[in-house]
């Protein structure tokens, strides 16, 4: 052995490492200050900016209740007024996150939220909204009561039409169960991750007026120069 | 940007913002989010609970309801029941079966979770009973007599059962070849022409109010078992879960698929699914899921793309909403 270390790669050539250049695109499409700022335009000062966090809280609720009830089995919380307790906190959190969903979706939907390049912010909060419902459904079908059984043995109509039913069993009580504790939660929160993302890389969209502002401003800098 | 993804591109545009900041802790306002919300989820438990009605059984059905349960297991014996007429993806029978025009999903899909009513809920079932001479004789002659004649007993069977179950609930006389002890969950059925069928039925009952049939649905093939599908599409056959349902709002007509037992909210997200069943030419369509289903997936399709779609994208700049939203930045701009 020489024990002499190896020469340090050169500073300025651009790396062949795959994580280097995860870590580059990744740094470059949200820089830490753009992923978690610290300011806001000042636009942003309306009640209905809080509903878009309301639903990520919502759905920390409902995963940590769910989390719970998923390590204690899928019978405890019919014999143990704790487990009834957790499932009834859990319900009350799906409940709560489709109301601010609806509540963030119309308010988003009358701010046009879409604008500027905003377009697949929109489509991954539909998409959520619409992989939840599924989320909620799994869940419905898993309780193991009678809702469970007049739910599975009705909705199974729906599914079978379509043909889904044939790999979608909503009577096959454990599909069901993996599909509401692992996959569909799964997709919801990667959706959610990227949802975020995308409006952190966006930034929150200006309100109407102050595009027409700018114009004016920009047309009357424009002519200002000419004269 | 290519055409396509001019085309693609959301309606109107934004400039960056060169205005004031304010300061905001986003991960500030998430911990209070998060504490908001569980409070809230934690005083809704406190307060409303959640619903947890008992499921029901085959034993407590074939108690409760032994003429009900007997006419439905003579029509899965006599393969009439709605599971043993379903079609795809139990079986190959077209009772069940969906289409819209020219697309058949249940029927391509084909079959993939094959229920054969009178083997599975009867046969297989009573093959299980052991030590009773009696019923092992009745199976010998019923498992080896030709399908046309096991059908016609099986038919015999359940025909004067159908007449009893609808003559009560139209709250007529029913007819007198039909027994039923309520307080001992008997049902005696006296025609001729039925071969084996009433020692294999009475069996049947007996095994059910035993608690031994949903087990022997579960458990066919292995020893661990998750899969309720032939055991609640039995019970479904049946008509106790449809009274229980109907005493509590649940049914379609009752936009039941939204609701759930007692007064909690249900699934409220699904009001327009729910809705399409309520209005023709769905409500009386023998294609009705399909039909929904094609709406919802259109509008789910259309919700998804709004960004895109000419005129729907304008809508939030015509009613203005938004100033109401961003009232606070206009007047500071004023």
């Amino acid at each position: 052995m020489s024990g002499i270390a190896p020469p340090p790669p050169a500073g300025p050539m651009p790396s062949k490492s795959w994580t280097v250049k995860v870590r580059e695109k990744g740094v470059e499409a949200l820089p830490p200050d753009r992923l978690l700022p610290d300011g806001q335009p000042t636009y942003v000062a309306s009640w209905i900016y809080v509903f878009g966090v309301a639903g990520i809280a919502s759905l920390i609720v409902i995963i940590a209740s769910g989390s719970i009830l998923a390590l204690k089995g899928p019978a405890w919380w019919h014999f143990t007024g704790v487990g009834h307790f957790l499932n009834s906190i859990h319900l009350w959190s799906v409940e709560l996150f489709f109301f601010v969903m609806v509540v963030h979706l119309w308010g988003k939907f009358w701010m046009a939220a879409w604008r500027g390049g905003r377009g697949r912010v929109w489509v991954t909060g539909a998409i959520t909204f619409l992989v939840a419902i599924p989320a909620a459904l799994t869940g419905y079908v898993s309780q193991q009561n009678f809702d469970a059984q007049w739910i599975s043995t009705q909705a199974k109509d729906a599914m079978n039409s379509v043909g889904v039913g044939s790999f979608f069993n909503l009577t096959n009580f454990g599909q069901m169960y993996s599909f509401h504790i692992l996959l569909l939660p799964i997709a919801v929160v990667a959706l959610v991750v990227a949802h975020v993302l995308l409006v952190r890389r966006h930034g929150v969209v200006p309100p109407f007026e102050l595009e027409r502002r700018a114009e004016f401003a920009a047309a009357g800098a424009g002519a200002k120069g000419q004269r | 940007m290519s055409r396509l993804g001019d085309l693609l591109r959301a309606d109107g545009d934004t400039k960056p913002w060169k205005g004031r900041y304010a300061p905001y802790d986003l991960v500030k306002e998430l911990a209070i989010a998060v504490g908001v919300i569980a409070s809230l989820a934690v005083l809704l438990a406190v307060l409303f609970s959640s619903p947890d009605d008992k499921p029901s059984t085959i034993a407590q059905w074939s108690h409760e309801l032994p003429a009900d349960f007997a006419t439905t297991a003579a029509k899965e014996l006599a393969e009439t029941s709605p599971t043993a007429e379903y079609g795809p993806p139990y079986n190959h029978s077209s009772g069940s079966v969906q289409h819209l025009l020219l697309l058949h999903p249940q029927r391509w899909l084909g079959v993939s979770h094959p229920i054969h009513t009178a083997d599975d809920y009867v046969i297989k079932p009573l093959e299980t009973i052991p030590d009773d001479p009696a019923l092992q004789a009745a199976l010998a002659q019923y498992n080896g007599a030709p399908e046309k004649q096991k059908k016609a007993w099986s038919e015999a069977y359940a025909k004067p059962l159908e007449q009893y179950s609808e003559a009560i609930e139209e709250k007529k006389t029913p007819p007198a070849t039909v027994t039923v002890n309520q307080s001992a969950g008997t049902v005696t059925v006296k025609v001729s022409g039925v071969g084996p069928v009433p020692t294999m039925m009475t069996s049947l009952q007996g095994l059910a109010q035993s608690g031994g049939l949903e087990g022997g649905l579960v458990t066919s093939r292995q020893f661990f078992q998750t899969d309720y599908t032939k055991p609640l599409l039995f019970i479904a056959d049946g008509g106790l879960l449809s009274e229980r349902a109907e005493a509590q709002h649940l049914l379609g007509k009752q936009w039941g698929l939204m609701n759930e037992t007692g007064s909690f909210p249900g699934q409220p997200w699904l009001w327009l699914y729910a809705l399409w069943y309520q209005v023709e030419p769905m409500k009386s369509s023998p294609n009705a899921d399909i039909q929904v289903l094609l709406i919802m997936g259109l509008l789910s399709l259309a919700f998804i793309s709004i960004p895109f779609i000419p005129g729907i994208n304008r809508l939030p700049r015509r009613i203005p909403i938004y100033k109401l939203i961003w009232r606070e930045h206009y007047r500071s701009q004023i």
